[in-house]
């Protein structure tokens, strides 16, 4: 399973593309795919959006589904999507949206 | 302190002026990333992990009060509230959004400040001794000859371009603790039997994934020709450098592949047809410069003895502080301080704003207006009176920054780690964190002694793992952390490379296995004067694989 992320050109922040079209703060909005022509979808998607300026540094990333969250298989993105692991009060971990989901 | 002059302020402005411009395109779209990306880098805007960073320059570590506040007016208006001192005696912040950093650059320009060739295949900011112009042991303060390469070296049209970065540090005294056999150029700065001053030059030092120490190719080049066998040394590096493979594109590749004679001798017949050219120094410009660089007036201040005899009696903790972190000046009523950003847990060479204010407050007061940026990611007051040194603690307290760690093991060198940094494979910091806290008893500390643990989150090597005492590389391995261990690493004038002990530790397992090398060394050790290195240099790494891996091999 495989999601879409970048990170905004204006600030830098870590986005993902969710299915409605936009490209979402936290990781819970992104939308989720499981086969090859979705993740070919979503790179030409990626793809538009580097070229339109959107977003910088796109790339497909290998998540599970973990009682429903989705759950990204490398270190390197369950902290792109949290903020920095030794600083709670940093990044979107900080954030009151991020407990309530 | 060096002051800009009227070419320096127009250069630093026309640039803020161009990348403002460039930032703007950007941002409207006008041109690409990939177009944009080699401007960002040449003006120190690297992204990460969570945001864009901005590493800018602090030339030689050098910083006054005036400079450290606009630091924290930078953490707290445009970031969160911090930055991060580096292994390059820079700083970083880690959360500027691309559409400030105009401004942000405007600001620093305003105290003479930039980011200016901090990234990207250029000569690199030019590291110092953190203690220069205030050391007993210095022949002379290096920072001048520093300054000197820092303006040949901006924007140089041929050097802008190399194979890949090159970085060039300098030291004035024999004791070398700007770890100059690491760099690409190594400058010793000495005097001859004639009392005039030269260098020793040392090329191809570095770490990275070919760690390499510096070769000596000269041991004495007279001052004036500095800047003529830096150009010989760069144009047969920009000539034979390798540009096909990144990897093997640094100066100590060319060193290692063509060997020290060959080098030595391409260097020297550049260097004849550029030493008596214009790049040959004038005397008048070297005292020019030197003259920037003139010590503050050190009033006597002979009351400093009995004050800290007092203050001792007073206060143990002053008195662990005095002794670890507290380093002879060459005027014996002053000492320069080491404000230690390694309080036990905390993040090795971060400072929050309010910290970075009352430093500058601190320096201003009782410092002469002066701090350095150490290597080894802390501060440095180079030139307190002896007698302000109770003052100094008391103000240091009340800002967290009063631990008396200075050199010992909790002193550690991290670099950003996967927490933040785009390239790391593991992180650091937290690493960092738990051995800091294993270790948290000053007196277990004082008692292990001097003791240099770095740890680095890839194999680029920042947090200088391979000359650490003990060294310490996180891997990704099947998508987990793993840990590498390295003992035997030094960083000063007898630099060595640390060899790996063996098979690599979780990151539940890296703290205890640190604890059963150190153990293993308390065990060994012949005295409480014999230190880690020195015991290791002595037996090898038969003990501590033992110590590590026994149970394991008989298991097996």
């Amino acid at each position: 399973m495989k999601i879409l992320t970048a990170n905004r050109l204006t600030d830098g922040e870590a986005v993902w593309f969710a299915a409605d079209g936009t490209w979402a703060e936290t990781i819970d909005a992104a939308e989720t795919v499981g086969d090859k022509a979705d993740e070919a979808r979503l790179e030409a998607i990626g793809k538009a959006a580097y070229d339109n300026n959107e977003v910088v540094d796109v790339n497909l990333i290998d998540v599970s589904l973990v009682d429903g969250a989705i759950q990204p298989l490398r270190l390197r993105e369950v902290i792109r999507a949290a903020g920095p692991s030794n600083r709670h009060d940093l990044g979107k971990q900080a954030r009151p949206a991020a407990g309530a989901a | 302190m060096y002051r800009y002059d009227e070419f320096d302020h127009d250069f630093v402005k026309a640039r803020v002026a161009d990348f403002s411009d460039q930032v703007e395109r950007r941002l409207a779209g006008e041109i690409t990333e990939d177009q944009f990306r080699p401007l960002r880098l040449m003006n120190g805007v690297y992204l990460q992990l969570h945001a864009y960073m901005l590493r800018i320059a602090v030339p030689y570590g050098t910083l006054s009060s005036k400079q450290m506040r606009m630091l924290g007016h930078i953490a707290r208006k445009y970031d969160k509230g911090y930055g991060h001192f580096t292994t390059r005696q820079n700083i970083q912040f880690n959360w500027p959004a691309l559409s400030d950093i105009p401004a942000i650059l405007a600001d620093l320009a305003s105290v003479e400040m930039h980011a200016i060739q901090t990234s990207g295949n250029c000569i690199r900011n030019v590291t110092a001794d953190h203690f220069a112009g205030a050391a007993a042991d210095e022949v002379a303060d290096p920072r001048p000859y520093a300054e000197i390469l820092r303006q040949w070296s901006s924007v140089h049209p041929e050097f802008s371009y190399l194979p890949r970065k090159f970085k060039i540090a300098v030291t004035g005294a024999e004791r070398d603790r700007a770890a100059i056999q690491t760099h690409d150029i190594g400058l010793h700065l000495k005097k001859n039997d004639k009392g005039e001053l030269g260098f020793a030059v040392y090329i191809g030092g570095g770490q990275g994934r070919t760690p390499m120490v510096a070769k000596k190719i000269r041991d004495f080049l007279p001052e004036q020709h500095l800047l003529s066998y830096t150009t010989a040394i760069l144009r047969v590096y920009n000539l034979h450098g390798r540009r096909d493979n990144k990897y093997k594109a640094r100066i100590k590749i060319l060193v290692h592949e063509t060997g020290v004679d060959e080098i030595i001798r391409q260097v020297e017949h550049e260097w004849q047809a550029l030493k008596d050219g214009e790049l040959k120094l004038p005397e008048a410009d070297v005292a020019a410069i030197q003259s920037y660089f003139a010590p503050p007036a050190l009033t006597a201040r002979p009351e400093g003895d009995e004050a800290v005899k007092l203050a001792r009696l007073d206060s143990k903790s002053f008195g662990d502080w005095i002794d670890q972190n507290v380093f002879t000046h060459r005027n014996p009523d002053y000492a320069a301080v080491t404000i230690s950003l390694k309080g036990i847990g905390e993040v090795p060479g971060d400072a929050t704003d309010s910290q970075m204010d009352a430093v500058a407050d601190i320096a201003e007061t009782y410092g002469f207006d002066e701090i350095r940026v150490s290597h080894e990611q802390n501060l440095i007051l180079p030139h307190v009176a002896r007698a302000d040194l109770k003052a100094v603690y008391d103000a240091l307290v009340a800002i967290d920054l009063a631990t008396a760690n200075s050199n010992l093991i909790s002193d550690i060198i991290a670099c950003p780690g996967l927490d933040y940094c785009a390239l790391a494979n593991a992180r650091s910091i937290p690493v960092a964190q738990e051995i800091s806290k294993r270790f948290a008893s000053l007196e277990r500390q004082r008692d292990i002694g001097e003791l240099k643990l770095k740890i680095s989150g890839c194999i680029n090597a920042c947090g200088h793992h391979h000359v650490g005492h003990i060294g310490i590389l996180g891997v990704e391995k099947k998508g987990a952390e793993l840990y590498q261990v390295t003992l035997g690493g030094s960083a000063d004038e007898h630099t060595s490379v640390g060899e790996i002990i063996g098979r690599g530790f979780g990151p539940d397992e890296i703290t205890d296995a640190i604890e059963t090398i150190v153990d293993t060394y308390l065990g060994i050790r012949l005295d409480r004067t014999e230190k880690f290195l020195d015991a290791y240099r002595r037996v090898g790494p038969a003990p501590f694989k033992e110590a590590l891996y026994a149970s394991e091999a008989k298991a097996a």
